[in-house]
């Protein structure tokens, strides 16, 4: 029996050696850079013609100052979208579940927005904190939750991430194990278990992707109102 | 001695097995060697199978299941607790 369903989230280490690194290097692995030819291999076909489609995607609401963004933004955006994906695989392990990666992607990124924003256009970033058309008794009340969600944005990003990939890996197992334990005594529930487990899977391979596009998709929305 | 230069020369198919130990004896174990050595497997498995002109799912397929492979003998004494045996 699991000793706990949460054992999967366990940091892995062999030896007393952490593994963490190299599972989040791993992804790296797979996006070969191209070489000097006109026509590339088709892995680097497709890598490139992927990139181009999310840069020109979280570019084009952007005028010429934010696309210094572009970097590091399409590479969170890869490195999310696989590091999601692989933990799908059996017996991997997703860095994206701890809460301590999350908010350490979430929080200096969302800072690095506000502060360019705060810098470089005071009173219209601090503008955003009241919508426009408020009625005049309503300002201060307004103010201060416009403020609240303005600081609650990073620990937002990060824990939706973290609690989308959890839940889900926490869902898988539960499912499974109540498959293979349903299969020595009722084998038709089993099967329609079996069903669910299958759907769920498909689900959670739409949720990985999403959840990178959103948290990508987000910050990118908090760097238009601050560049 | 000149044998032990045509020794560093030989492919490791081609050892002998009494010569194995000699063989190894004159590999680069610095970290720069290492680092060579995975720089080229790296560019053989990559040129073989994944810089081809029509390139299929198996020269991925292939890295991923060896990353599966590895995370089953990492997380083994882990996992090992979770079989349905009376002991474990």
């Amino acid at each position: 029996m699991n000793l706990s369903f949460f054992d999967q989230f366990s940091s892995p280490s062999l030896l007393g050696i952490p593994l963490i690194l190299i599972a989040m290097v791993f992804p790296a692995l797979l996006l070969p850079s191209p070489g000097n030819r006109w026509i590339n291999n088709r892995l680097s076909t497709l890598q490139l013609w992927f990139i181009n489609l999310i840069t020109k995607q979280l570019m084009t609401p952007l005028d010429k100052k934010g696309h210094k963004w572009a970097l590091i933004l399409t590479s969170l955006m890869m490195f999310l979208l696989l590091t999601n994906l692989l933990g799908l695989l059996p017996y991997t392990f997703t860095p994206t579940t701890q809460l301590s990666m999350n908010l350490a992607l979430a929080f200096p990124l969302w800072l690095a927005t506000l502060l360019t924003g705060l810098r470089n256009q005071p009173s219209v970033s601090l503008g955003h904190l009241l919508p426009e058309g408020t009625p005049t008794l309503l300002i201060p009340a307004l103010i201060l939750i416009e403020t609240t969600s303005l600081l609650i944005r990073p620990l937002a990003l990060g824990v939706r991430l973290t609690a989308n990939l959890t839940a889900g890996h926490l869902l898988i197992q539960l499912i499974s194990t109540a498959t293979t334990t349903l299969m020595t005594t009722m084998p038709v529930v089993s099967l329609l278990t079996l069903a669910v487990l299958l759907l769920l899977t498909i689900l959670e391979v739409a949720v990985a992707m999403i959840q990178a596009y959103v948290f990508v998709l987000l910050l990118s929305l908090y760097l238009q109102e601050n560049i | 001695l000149p044998a032990a230069v045509l020794l560093k020369d030989t492919k490791l198919m081609d050892v002998k097995l009494g010569q194995l130990g000699s063989w190894l004896a004159t590999r680069d174990f610095t970290p720069g060697g290492i680092m060579g050595a995975m720089r080229r497997g790296y560019e053989r498995y990559y040129n073989k199978y994944i810089n081809v002109r029509k390139g299929g799912l198996g020269g991925i397929s292939m890295v991923l299941a060896a990353y599966v492979v590895l995370s089953y003998m990492w997380s083994y004494s882990h996992v090992k607790h979770d079989r349905r045996r009376k002991y474990h």
